[in-house]
């Protein structure tokens, strides 16, 4: 059990800068996981952390302790990687032993270590195995063992789930989630994924080319984005983004076709006609008998729930989830909820709040 | 999927197959004949039993211009084993430090063993000898290898290969303590065990085959490698005793083909890719 | 291409570096600059001094009508071995490369060549050509045609030009195997979808996409046939008779080795590296083609 802290991290390739200062501090057993799309700066984080890159700038500390004089081996920190990096021509019991067996352990205790890690992930039949001989779930297991024997303060994992079908994917991360809350050991876990975000993060830091933009828990970034960018990432189908213009005394907003919402949190600061941009998630635009109309574009079922495509009376396109199937007739009617109002300012596209 | 034949596939393979086979045979075949009835010009497809105590009297007995045949046999294994081995640990070794390492001077390391490929032996040949005897190696076991040792191709292949091996592997391998050389024994040698294989197999057959190289630094007869007897064999004053010249081809094509064929496998499959 | 991490510190690396680079330097670059220097130099007979003449040994070289003759048929050598080899090996390949039976069979059969010797191609080669014993020879003489090639310069070109593709054939069959392999399965039934079919298909579609490999093997077979035919040709005619089967690599030998003309011999080892420095050079602007393209 061990906290992790990073003051002003920083890490340029060059001329270029790919991570832009970064402070965080995990709490012990906490499990934080670094969410972006791809080239944010998210594994370069993870790397840094696991001292396979050496900062440009900033401090990393591992239960208060600097890491930055120890190598990576010396930092009692463990990885999982996202296409699993096993020895290919060492069997599954070597592979978990291996560096254990460097670390200078007794035999008798490397065994044990290593048939309890494998008895945890189901792995006791196949330590004889080559990695070759198995399947893609079970290399991943395998990744996940020789993370475990370690017994290390920190666990790192980039993107493990990345290589898995949709459905074992599913099941992988339930294994995860189970066995870092069963072991307690502080993790720093990296995904592009948000449904893996929301899942396994008992905190979510949304990175965003470098910059951190929101940490917060999984609920709180879904229910208060910091930013458009986040409320777009965040959430499927994503978020739907309307242009409007603040009105006197902020507490509305008219939209491009003329409609007047009210807040219903409050009014916002700024002055008449400040520019605005109004999120709604799909699954919070309800559909009444008569409002905004809504001219059916593109239909997509899901079962049990659908996604209807349309545009809005000025032309802007706007997705509604519902449940059932979708309504017959190329129009239907819309209410925008003033209480799943998200506001934004249009021009730095940040969270509007209240003002109090 | 085809229900017919496809005669033209196998005529202009068995063709092709002949053409090799075929000379092969004729010279094993003649190989137990006399040398005066091959001198008669009574080549022959079919192997006489009695004659195969030519091969060893090769063996055995010195024939014009050059000693028996098993002491050319083992200098020719060895200078192949010498300069296959060499080769491969040398430019493990150097393909590495280039592949895992950042060190002053590392591109004009490179780059000073990525010239030798534009040297090959042939164009510097007499240059070559006589910094050899100025080295006082010339007709030394030493200067028939150590100097073929020196050459670019494996190093760049090992590079390549090297290069292909997974950054992850690595930092796992890093993030489980293996240092440097524990990394290169216990990972990176066995992956790359298939193009070492493939590797061993090219110059154990580069090596056995040379001709100029021998012919340039070994004049002593104790060094004489089983191709260089060959010809000294056909080039003698006297009269060439065929017989004996074609037991002697078949004793020194049998060892490359013999590493060919067992290691075949690896060998396409490394060859192929290494030269790209 | 680099890798992302490496370890760190530098003396393990240039302990490691060094044996590779002390016999690159001893045996390559020693040599090489040796050869530079007498080449611009002049030996009197004895041995004894040596004094510098600039380029004359290169002005002399190319005045000598014979060393002209020899680039050109060293050229024409050349040409003719990797044509002959490269299309048997293509043309083995194809075969190879269709869905018939024996194909492993056939495969093996035609690998196993790759380990015979040029100097020992040269002993089959004698066994099958020669005017009194070899088969072919005898043959010839016996229905009339009059074949020595012991004595027939044409007829010696031809002997050591066959001798010379024979040996390199199988190598070639191996890359266009490897070539063909290569080739998306989805592509060339594309082809067959689209109607195109035998030769038309192959000339459209199989060998546009097998150029990469040819242009390859034209480079290494250049190389093949200017360098290391030395034994074949030394063993079979050893230049001769005359100079009709003298290339560049046996004048050299013969120049420098036999007759202990330094200057001369320097020089031309000059002239063969630079040849060989173009046809390096070719052959990696085409490799940046082959892995741009791919």
């Amino acid at each position: 059990m061990a906290s992790l802290v990073l003051e002003d991290l920083r890490k340029s390739f060059g001329p270029v800068a790919v991570l832009h200062g970064i402070d965080l501090c995990l709490a012990s057993g906490e499990m934080l996981v670094i969410v972006g799309a791809s080239g944010c700066g998210k594994s370069t984080l993870l790397r840094l952390v696991a001292g396979l890159e050496v900062p440009t700038a900033g401090r990393i500390l591992l239960d208060g302790r600097d890491l930055a004089p120890l190598d990576p081996a010396a930092r009692d920190i463990a990885m999982v990687f996202q296409n699993y990096a096993l020895y290919p021509h060492m069997s599954v019991f070597d592979n978990m032993a291996y560096g254990l067996r460097i670390r200078g352990m007794p035999k008798p205790e490397i065994r044990a270590r290593v048939g309890e890690a494998a008895a945890m992930l189901g792995l006791a039949e196949l330590l004889s195995r080559k990695p070759r001989q198995l399947s893609g779930g079970q290399r991943q297991r395998v990744a996940m063992g020789r993370a475990i024997v370690r017994q290390p303060k920190l666990f790192l994992f980039d993107e493990p789930l990345s290589n898995l079908d949709a459905k074992l994917r599913v099941q992988m991360r339930a294994e995860i989630k189970r066995l870092q809350r069963r072991m307690g050991v502080t993790s720093l876990y990296v995904t592009h994924d948000q449904v893996e975000a929301m899942t396994l993060g008992d905190r979510l830091l949304v990175l965003h080319e470098g910059k951190p933009v929101q940490l917060a828990t999984p609920m709180e970034v879904f229910e208060r984005p910091a930013d458009t960018y986040v409320g777009g990432f965040i959430g499927a189908p994503a978020m739907n983004f309307l242009p409007a213009t603040l009105l006197a005394g902020g507490g509305a907003v008219r939209l491009a076709w003329g409609e007047v919402l009210p807040f219903a949190d409050g009014a916002r600061a700024g002055a008449e006609g400040r520019k605005l941009s109004i999120g709604i998630r799909p699954e919070h635009v309800a559909v009444v008998a008569a409002g905004t109309a809504l001219q059916i574009d593109l239909i997509e079922p899901l079962g049990s729930e659908t996604v209807v495509i349309g545009r809005l009376p000025d032309g802007e396109l706007l997705s509604v989830k519902i449940a059932g199937p979708a309504p017959a007739g190329e129009q239907m009617h819309l209410h925008l909820a003033p209480e799943h109002l998200h506001v934004f300012d249009a021009g730095s596209g940040l969270r509007l709040d209240p003002a109090t | 999927m085809k229900g017919r034949t496809d005669w033209a596939a196998h005529i202009v393979l068995c063709i092709g197959v002949a053409a090799f086979l075929l000379p092969i045979w004729l010279v094993f075949a003649s190989s137990t004949l006399s040398a005066a009835a091959v001198q008669r010009g009574e080549l022959t497809f079919i192997p006489r039993l009695s004659g195969f105590g030519v091969y060893y009297r090769v063996l055995t007995e010195p024939s014009a211009g050059t000693g028996p045949a098993w002491r050319m046999l083992m200098v020719s294994a060895s200078m192949a084993l010498a300069i296959a081995v060499g080769k491969i640990v040398i430019s493990v070794l150097s393909a590495y430090a280039i592949a895992f390492f950042r060190f002053p001077f590392r591109l004009t390391a490179f780059w000073i063993i990525f010239i030798t490929l534009m040297l090959p032996v042939e164009v510097r040949i007499i240059p070559t000898y006589m910094v050899m005897s100025e080295l006082g190696i010339i007709n030394t076991f030493t200067g028939l290898t150590v100097p073929l040792i020196a050459s670019a191709t494996a190093t760049l292949l090992f590079r390549q290969t090297f290069l292909a091996v997974p950054d992850e592997l690595f930092e796992a391998a890093r993030m489980d303590g293996a240092g440097p050389l524990r990394f290169l024994w216990d990972i990176l040698l066995p992956v790359s065990s298939a193009n070492i294989a493939a590797l061993f197999v090219i110059l154990f057959v580069y090596g056995w085959n040379q001709y100029l190289w021998p012919l340039l630094v070994a004049t002593n007869p104790k060094l004489d490698t089983v191709v260089i007897g060959i010809v000294k064999m056909i080039s003698t004053e006297s009269l060439t005793q065929w017989n004996r010249v074609m037991a002697t081809a078949v004793l020194a094509l049998a060892p490359p083909i013999v590493v060919v064929l067992a290691m075949q496998r690896w060998f396409v499959k490394g060859l192929t890719e290494g030269e790209k | 291409m680099e890798r992302r991490t490496i370890f760190s510190g530098w003396l393990l690396p240039v302990l490691l570096v060094l044996p590779q680079l002390a016999l690159t330097i001893v045996f390559f670059l020693w040599p090489a600059g040796q050869a530079m220097w007498s080449s611009t130099t002049l030996t009197d007979p004895f041995g004894l001094r040596s004094r510098f003449v600039g380029l004359a040994n290169f002005r002399h070289l190319f005045a000598d009508p014979l060393y002209v003759a020899t680039i050109w048929r060293t050229v024409e050598f050349c040409a003719a071995v990797s044509t002959l080899a490269i299309a048997a090996g293509m043309v083995l390949a194809i075969a190879a490369d269709r869905e018939i039976r024996f194909r492993g069979l056939y495969r093996v059969l035609l690998i196993w060549p790759y380990a015979i010797a040029p100097a020992i191609a040269a002993i089959l080669w004698i066994l099958l050509l020669h005017p009194q014993i070899g088969l072919i020879g005898r043959w010839l003489n016996s229905i009339g045609i009059p074949w020595d090639y012991q004595l027939n310069g044409p007829e010696a070109m031809l002997v050591v030009v066959l001798a010379s593709s024979w040996k390199q054939v199988s190598y070639n069959f191996i890359f266009f195997l490897a070539g063909l392999q290569s080739i998306p399965k989805a592509v060339m039934e594309a082809a067959r979808m689209d109607g195109a079919k035998g030769f038309f298909r192959f000339r459209t579609v199989t060998l546009p996409l097998l150029m990469p490999t040819v242009f390859f093997l034209l480079v290494v077979n250049l190389v093949y046939a200017a360098f290391d035919t030395f034994g074949t040709i030394w063993a079979m005619t050893s230049g001769g008779p005359g100079k009709s089967t003298e290339t560049l690599v046996i004048k050299v030998y013969r120049d420098g080795i036999v007759n202990q003309d330094i200057g001369s011999s320097s020089a031309q080892s000059v002239v063969l590296m630079g040849g060989i420095i173009l046809l390096t050079i070719l052959q990696f602007r085409f490799l940046g083609r082959r892995s741009g393209g791919q």
